[in-house]
């Protein structure tokens, strides 16, 4: 059992999961106090102790079914019924809402629909069979609708939809756990393990196909919160400015000279401006998607955020953010906003000086310029003076580049050139280096 | 190890329920173990689903006085874990201006001279007490580091004065709302208990006790729609003290159904943006009331 759990820690942390030895050493501490044959008290003691972070819950779980899960003794279920028959009992279930006896149908489901049937691999189970067989995917479509007409019936259909949905999620998760259990007690945890677990939301590469895009936005929005915190915190800081010392000693003269109450100087409250500029074109186009999520979540967070797209030319695009909807958003923008005038690929130089040339003026002292973007500028000038301009009359002037260290210079990146002009220039490939980023530069 | 407070798991559900609090195994569980290991109580979550709530119903659950923190951007050790009372100090000063240098040195850092803050209060009480400290996300990074010695050694230490170490140890709870992600160093040394939205059975049971002139199959319905809403992409997905609200508004309005006009009348009890209500109204298929 001890060394269950140490196998435990060790393998959340080949996941990227945090996990000190004092918190290995917590969750063995914990099991002392609590009935290990308690299934779901066993799993809560060790949550605490070993997962600090919401976002790494998914992980844990997928982890603690391949090491202490209990496949329920594999009923054996090849006789009852046809095909046709368990998916109407799975349906009646599922609108039931009935969790005990779904748990029990999606062993019998895997036992029955999961095997692969191959002489190679006896025993072998898939997920992608069960789904298959089951028609889950298309299974919200089976289920019955609630009697009755008009709008009172429109209501309540939708919200049995909804949880009919919740539940057939619940049921397919359940099967998938399902699946992997029955493997892992095949070939052991750690082989499953390895392909089990993806990545971490805040490791998944932005440029990469496989980042899920929904997953990205949940976790976007905290983090320009975070962002936005970050900036205006800085400024909160150091609000109150040096002693006032004349202020102090008149005051003094009310307690006999003793300067009970020091005074302070106000400064002036710094208002912060965000200039975002965003390369929208389509070498970085998964890149970009996350940084007008990021742009739009901002946009929410500021009152003077100004945002601006380009490719071969800019246009200014923070009205289309106005709004709450993000695809709405992109849809207009893609519709309205002139950021090709030429071949359409990107051009750095031209873009730079045209935003120097339309805004320029309104980049003061108080303005944060945020450039998102590659550099890679197609062999074309790069135009590095216009940045340099930028940098000089902006606050701060960062740019966040989609792409690997080792990438930069190479090909027709230029990063290092504008990397000279701008306060720093830094790889942002995942949400955590975006965190790291707004931790330590900001 | 000092003398648990709560006998086990199953006492930690029943007492929390007597003080008004629906917990589940989880949170009992969690509760139970930060009372046995004498750690800290981290507690993570969405705005409004019962934070704050669970540290007070642990405070009334142990009959133990409740300290609290409260925190926000700015707060360093003077607000946090004590300041030095330099008023009284200066009078000290001037009235005693014969003393010697040493005597006076001795004096003005004495015990008589310092304020507590909620934290040394919390350390120095002889009497078991409940620490509360909320919100920690708010706190500065730098001011966060402040506590760590508290946490993990239970004591304080005053440069001018010495340690001071608690002699009975506190039961701790921070609640964020990870607005910032709070360093390892802190997460370290806590018991993690995230608390999100509760399955609808729960809820139900939740609002049932805190509005308890709600009928029960308008209950039933009232969490269905909520947890119909949850799985929307809101700006701000009503929390179950909008739940709760939502259900105070229906009992007032004398509603015998939870029908789509009543419905159109009372979200914006629940939801609090424009946008949102928009999309709720688009997804549950009613119109808008319009004022």
């Amino acid at each position: 059992m001890l060394q269950r759990v140490l196998d435990l820690g060790h393998a959340l942390r080949t996941a990227g999961v945090p996990v000190a030895i004092s918190e290995t050493m917590d969750a063995v501490a914990a099991l002392e106090h609590i009935p290990i044959t308690e299934r779901a008290t066993f799993k809560s003691a060790l949550a605490a102790s070993l997962i600090k972070s919401a976002s790494h819950r998914p992980t844990f779980d997928t982890l603690f079914e391949l090491y202490f899960g209990s496949s329920g003794a594999a009923a054996d279920d090849h006789a009852t019924g046809t095909r046709e028959e368990f998916i109407e009992e799975l349906v009646e279930a599922l609108q039931a809402g009935d969790r005990a006896g779904l748990a029990e149908l999606s062993r019998r489901a895997v036992t029955r629909f999961g095997r692969l049937d191959s002489a190679r691999s006896k025993d072998w189970f898939s997920h992608y069979e069960v789904v298959r067989a089951l028609e889950l995917n298309t299974l919200a479509a089976r289920m019955d609708q609630p009697a009755g007409e008009g709008p009172a019936s429109s209501l309540a259909a939708r919200l049995a939809q909804d949880e009919f949905e919740r539940q057939l999620r619940w049921f397919r998760q359940e099967t998938l756990t399902e699946t992997r259990r029955r493997v892992a007690q095949q070939r052991g945890p750690e082989a499953v393990a390895s392909y089990a677990v993806g990545p971490l939301p805040e490791d998944l590469n932005f440029l990469s196909a496989t980042a899920d895009m929904a997953e990205l936005r949940k976790a976007v929005r905290p983090l320009a919160r975070k962002l936005a915190t970050r900036i205006s915190m800085k400024r909160k800081r150091s609000a109150r400015g040096q002693l006032d010392i004349r202020k102090t000693v008149r005051h003094s003269l009310s307690s006999g000279g003793v300067p009970l109450d020091p005074h302070f100087r106000n400064r002036a409250p710094h208002r912060p401006e965000v200039f975002i500029l965003c390369d929208i074109s389509s070498s970085v186009a998964r890149f970009s998607r996350f940084a007008l999520m990021l742009t739009h979540a901002l946009s929410a967070q500021f009152s003077k955020v100004r945002s601006f797209a380009f490719i071969d030319t800019l246009d200014e695009v923070t009205r289309y953010f106005a709004t709450e909807d993000f695809a709405a958003a992109i849809k207009e923008m893609n519709a309205e906003a002139k950021v090709v005038g030429g071949d359409g690929h990107s051009d750095y130089g031209a873009s730079l000086g045209s935003f120097l040339a339309g805004y320029g003026a309104d980049v003061g002292p108080k303005t944060t310029l945020l450039i998102l973007g590659d550099a890679r500028t197609n062999y074309r000038a790069d135009n590095a003076l216009a940045l340099k301009e930028l940098a000089q009359r902006s606050h701060r002037c960062y740019w966040l580049n989609p792409e690997a260290q080792h990438d930069w210079d190479t090909g027709d990146s230029v990063a290092s050139r504008y990397a000279a002009h701008v306060d720093a220039m830094v790889e942002v490939r995942n949400l955590r280096q975006l965190e790291s980023f707004i931790a330590d530069k900001l | 190890m000092s003398t648990p407070r709560f006998l086990g798991i199953a006492d930690v559900g029943s007492r929390l329920d007597e003080a008004g609090y629906l917990s589940d195994e989880s949170i009992a569980t969690v509760v139970h173990l930060a009372d046995r290991l004498d750690k800290p109580l981290l507690v993570e979550g969405p705005a409004g689903v019962g934070k704050t709530e669970l540290a007070k119903a642990i405070s009334r659950a142990l009959a133990q006085p409740l300290i609290r923190l409260q925190c926000y951007e700015g707060v360093d050790e003077t607000k946090t874990l004590y300041e030095w009372n330099y008023r009284k100090q200066l009078l000290r000063i001037q009235a005693g201006s014969g003393d010697g240098w040493d005597q006076l040195g001795d004096d003005i850092f004495s015990e008589e001279f310092l304020l507590e803050r909620p934290v040394l209060k919390a350390i120095r009480s002889r009497e078991p007490v409940v620490l509360l400290i909320d919100e920690i996300d708010k706190l500065d990074f730098e001011a966060e580091a402040l506590l760590l010695e508290v946490l993990s050694d239970w004591q304080i230490t005053i440069p001018e004065m010495g340690t001071v170490v608690a002699t009975v140890k506190p039961f701790v709870v921070l609640t964020s709302n990870n607005e910032r992600e709070l360093s390892e160093a802190l997460k370290r040394r806590c018991l993690y208990l995230h608390l999100g939205y509760p399955d609808a059975q729960r809820e139900a049971t939740i609002i049932r006790n805190s509005v308890p002139e709600l009928a029960e199959h308008l209950a039933e319905q009232l969490v269905r729609v909520v947890q119909s809403l949850r799985e929307l992409d809101l700006k701000k997905a009503p929390s179950i003290a909008e739940t709760i609200d939502w259900a105070r508004t229906v009992v007032h309005l004398a509603a015998e159904e939870l029908n789509e006009t009543v419905i159109a009348q009372t979200l914006p009890v629940l939801l609090k943006y424009e946008s949102d209500l928009d999309k709720a109204a688009a997804h549950l298929k009613i119109g808008r009331s319009h004022r």
